[in-house]
């Protein structure tokens, strides 16, 4: 294990050594200022976990927890490339089941739900329900195919009749690469409309406003999340998917909108 | 001067890294794949959609940028004014910005909510989310990169030469015409070479203030960005062809940068 304990003594040697060893020492593994000797463990998470893991993220004492957030597509990505997080989780059962299959992650634990809503900006009257969006001039954002927020808003536009669905494609002006882009988008009132999480309203703080979508239009949304094989800190990583499943992890999550797992 | 000695060995291994760490993406973007597979890579429609995009909005922010660019860079340069160092740095901004800085202060001025929003709204110019909007971001991005050095370039005219043209009876806008420009050639296509090259890489502020949609805002670096996730191999073909055009840009700008010192 990397420890930062030896990183002052490098200050008695030269000037120009000291620079090269406090750089060597931060490429080679920084670790995080506060963490008090414990181990640093890095979770690759899904953009939309930002509210419950970043924001207000719950206790975990066993190691100093980092997470790095961006599309679950591209995390799973980054992990087949030979990216090692000790902890993938995904906005989507697929991916984590998906590299469990090919031998790169441990066997994946759902441990929340989502719901797929219809989001405009506050104040815009131009969208009131999800008719509206096939209407001429009407823009929208959308996820990319391939991250779970566009997949899952694929799911809801295929359950639609073809010529509604394919009035709304029309309408689509932006595929973004994760949902923080379709929630920045429709922020900055940039299109009338996107399909976001419910979390992700609520992470707004009153920018956006959520249409909730009809029952039977609805996917299941289920988080899952694994420990990658080959990572650095298995025992905490596992720790940390019992804490998110536990009281700690889920208050957290519950505080930030997410339903408890299947 | 004294050759070798140990100094002399640590430079030489010095740059022997660097130029090994500089090269060493580029040997794993092309080795990681057989050719066979990179050529079906850009086979795919969206690929070339990318590409096509990426190759019309570059090619327009250059336009804009050199015809505005060249006689803002001729007033820069042959002018002394107070504030003209202010105006300077202003222009080179975007140099070290950081492009979602850009992206974001786009939407901040131009986005339905911008300063000027409800200004282009009224004259009926939308920008975000269009393909204007991708040329409007390749264009700030890049600007500084062809007036730099057109601002050099005419900075280091003879000003005797600048004199005649004038006692000969040539007004301001002829002597910048027929004599400014054709002895600056070399400089501003070096110039114009780096500030496509530039506006070809652009990610940043293109995804936050234009977006990416297939065949109206997805240049090929959002491309390649969305492919990482789904079709790494498409990604690395996409990556090959920019690699390819940043060849040939550096080539452009050594050759040109060549002429002009023999030009001086």
């Amino acid at each position: 294990m990397h420890r930062c304990d030896s990183v002052p003594a490098v200050f008695t040697v030269r000037p120009a050594v000291a620079v090269v060893a406090i750089t060597a020492s931060a490429v080679l593994g920084a670790c995080g200022g506060s963490s008090g000797g414990a181990p640093p463990l890095d979770v690759a998470a899904a953009t939309s976990l930002k509210p419950a893991l970043v924001d207000h993220p719950p206790a975990f004492s066993a190691a100093h927890v980092r997470v790095a957030l961006a599309g679950s597509d591209q995390l799973a990505a980054q992990i087949r490339a030979g990216g090692r997080p000790d902890v993938f989780a995904a906005a989507n059962a697929k991916l984590p089941e998906a590299l469990f299959a090919e031998g790169l992650v441990a066997r994946p634990v759902a441990f929340a739900r989502n719901e797929l809503v219809l989001a405009v900006p506050t104040g815009s009257t131009r969208v009131r329900t999800l008719a509206d969006l096939a209407a001429g001039g009407v823009t929208i954002a959308i996820g990319a195919s391939g991250v779970p927020v566009g997949s899952y808003t694929a799911k809801v536009l295929d359950r639609l009749a073809p010529a509604q669905r394919a009035a709304i494609r029309r309408n689509v002006r932006s595929e973004e690469p994760d949902v923080a882009g379709v929630v920045g988008k429709l922020a900055q009132g940039a299109v009338d409309a996107g399909f976001v999480y419910r979390t992700d309203v609520r992470a707004a703080s009153g920018r956006i406003r959520a249409i909730t979508l009809p029952t039977a239009l609805q996917p299941q949304v289920v988080y899952e999340a694994a420990v990658v094989r080959g990572g650095d800190n298995p025992r905490q990583a596992a720790a940390y998917l019992a804490m998110l499943r536990g009281a700690a992890g889920q208050s957290a999550l519950r505080r930030a909108g997410f339903l408890p797992p299947p | 001067m004294t050759r070798g000695g140990p100094f002399a060995l640590a430079c030489g291994l010095l740059l022997a890294l660097t130029a090994a760490f500089l090269l060493l993406p580029l040997i794993g973007i092309l080795t990681n794949v057989p050719p066979g597979e990179l050529i079906d890579g850009l086979r795919d429609p969206s690929a070339r959609d990318a590409l096509r995009l990426s190759l019309e909005t570059s090619t327009a922010a250059l336009l804009l940028i050199v015809v505005c660019g060249t006689p803002a860079a001729w007033l820069l340069a042959t002018r002394r004014f107070p504030g003209r160092g202010l105006l300077i740095t202003v222009i080179e901004l975007p140099l070290v910005l950081p492009p979602a800085v850009a992206g974001i202060g786009l939407l901040a001025a131009l986005g339905p909510h911008g300063l000027l929003g409800s200004a282009l709204d009224d004259a009926g110019l939308r920008l975000v989310l269009q393909t204007a909007g991708v040329v409007v971001a390749l264009t700030f991005v890049a600007s500084p990169f062809y007036i730099r050095q057109a601002i050099a370039g005419f900075e280091a005219l003879d000003p005797q030469l600048l004199a005649a043209s004038r006692t000969l009876g040539a007004g301001e806008a002829r002597t910048f015409l027929r004599v400014g420009v054709p002895l600056t050639r070399h400089a501003l296509a070096a110039g114009a070479a780096l500030a496509w090259g530039r506006a070809l890489g652009e990610f940043g502020a293109t995804l936050l203030f234009a977006g990416s949609l297939r065949g109206v805002t997805q240049t090929a670096p959002l491309a390649i960005y969305e492919r990482f996730s789904t079709s790494f191999t498409g990604a690395l073909s996409l990556s090959v062809v920019l690699i390819a055009a940043s060849v040939a840009v550096l080539a452009t700008t050594r050759l040109a940068t060549r002429s002009a010192d023999a030009d001086a």
